[in-house]
């Protein structure tokens, strides 16, 4: 936990450093950060690159993050780096402490930590200037550092990669003259719980295309209403998996930082039933 | 018919007599327009972003230019007569940056005017395909 403060902090010293220099894309068009540390919502990414970078500058993002439900508490922290409006280069430290799933399973260890590696390319659109959708491809590497938990759940791998594809489009004034916001991806995974449940597992080893979808409503430039939907794989005969939902606002006072608060709906998570609770995301953007 | 004709002349006058809802008069009309492009206009000069594509423009004919745009998009009934966004911006090479830069300088403008949020969407939707024509052209 230390340690992700120690990160956070430094990540938005780093922001604050770079405050200063020019980053002309508008307001909210470098979204949030996932939890995976991809530019997006709280749990879905967005075709959009990370930070405010135009097509002739770059920009970046620092975040931290906390999902609270009752048996389980996740943080994640990390940064992102925009090019040109063309490439992300991401990086996310996630560390989930589950105290009720180790006094069940009897083993001292409440903590599974995965690091998550992603890169996002822009291949066409713009989010706000073009009739069609932006499109971008991303992939995201993911660490699960502690296996023990995972491999006992009947997981098959603690590393893997996915790929997913995200179109977003915000429609000027497109919902009753306030803009709106819609995004889809499409998702090759076979990730369990995002990969912190590990890859894989007993039922079905094979990735398969997921699928995701947010929504949003902007009140004015500074406050976005919304949901998420995330689809999830079923690998594991130990636990069934349940899709996830969330109902978030968002708040981008200016350019260099946005917070983040979400309603989360995570259904049943490795036996644990009815895990919805309350996330929190605070981004800083340099 | 001739009855007929007049009655379809007079329902088309009926239809252009009530712009009240035109967004040109929810951007407040002539006047409105004047003093957003008037801002945009201050915002520009302070930006250094764009200001050196301006050097060497004749300001005024850039405003009234951009005064009649505006109103031939929001429906004000003005014929837009100066050449095509295309045309007026090819082989400039605007650049992604710039482009941003005017947007964010012209919403800064309107938020100036105390134009409203739904207000402000509705022209910038009317004006983002210009995108295409402009940058990179």
């Amino acid at each position: 936990m230390r340690r992700i403060l120690s990160m956070a902090l430094l990540a938005l010293l780093t922001a604050q450093a770079f405050a200063d220099t020019q980053r002309s894309r508008l307001l909210a068009t470098g979204a949030v950060t996932t939890v995976e540390g991809n530019a997006g919502g709280g749990i879905v990414p967005m075709a959009v690159i990370a930070g405010y970078g135009a097509r002739e500058e770059v920009g970046g993002t620092a975040f931290i993050s906390r999902v609270k439900v009752p048996d389980y508490d996740l943080v994640s922290a990390g940064g992102a780096w925009g090019w040109r409006n063309r490439l992300e280069v991401s990086l996310a430290d996630q560390r989930l402490e589950h105290p009720t799933l180790s006094a069940a399973l009897g083993v001292t260890d409440q903590t599974i930590r995965q690091s998550v590696a992603g890169i996002k390319l822009r291949l066409a659109g713009d989010i706000l200037y073009t009739a069609y959708p932006q499109v971008s491809l991303g992939l995201n590497y993911k660490k699960n550092h502690d296996f023990l938990i995972p491999s006992a759940a009947g997981a098959l791998r603690d590393s893997d990669t996915e790929a997913y594809v995200a179109a977003s489009k915000v429609y000027l004034g497109g919902f009753f003259g306030y803009n709106l916001l819609l995004n889809g991806v499409a998702r090759y995974t076979r990730a369990n719980q995002t990969g912190l449940v590990g890859f894989g597992g007993d039922r079905n080893d094979k990735r398969e295309w997921l699928g995701e979808a947010s929504a949003g409503v902007f009140y004015n430039r500074h406050w976005l209403i919304g949901a998420e939907y995330r689809q999830k794989p079923d690998n594991l005969s130990f636990a069934s998996e349940d899709d996830w939902h969330t109902a978030f606002i968002a708040w981008f006072p200016n350019k260099t930082i946005a917070v983040t608060a979400a309603y989360v709906d995570l259904g049943e998570v490795a036996t644990l039933a009815d895990q919805d609770g309350w996330y929190l995301s605070v981004q800083g953007s340099f | 018919m001739r009855t007929l004709l007049f009655l379809m002349a007079l329902l088309m006058l009926g239809c252009s007599a009530t712009p009240t809802s035109s967004l040109y008069q929810k951007l407040g009309g002539a006047q409105g327009v004047d003093a957003i492009v008037y801002e945009l206009i201050v915002n520009i000069a302070r930006d250094e972003r764009v200001i050196d594509r301006f050097k060497g423009v004749d300001i005024e004919r850039f405003r009234t230019g951009l005064v009649n745009y505006i109103c031939s998009v929001s429906g004000g009934g003005c014929e837009y007569t100066g050449e095509s966004m295309q045309v007026v911006h090819a082989g400039h090479q605007y650049t992604d940056t710039e482009f941003n830069a005017i947007v964010d300088n012209l919403i800064k403008a309107m938020d100036r005017r105390n134009v409203p949020t739904r207000t402000q969407n509705s022209l910038l939707a009317r004006l983002a395909p210009d995108y295409q024509n402009v940058v990179y052209q």
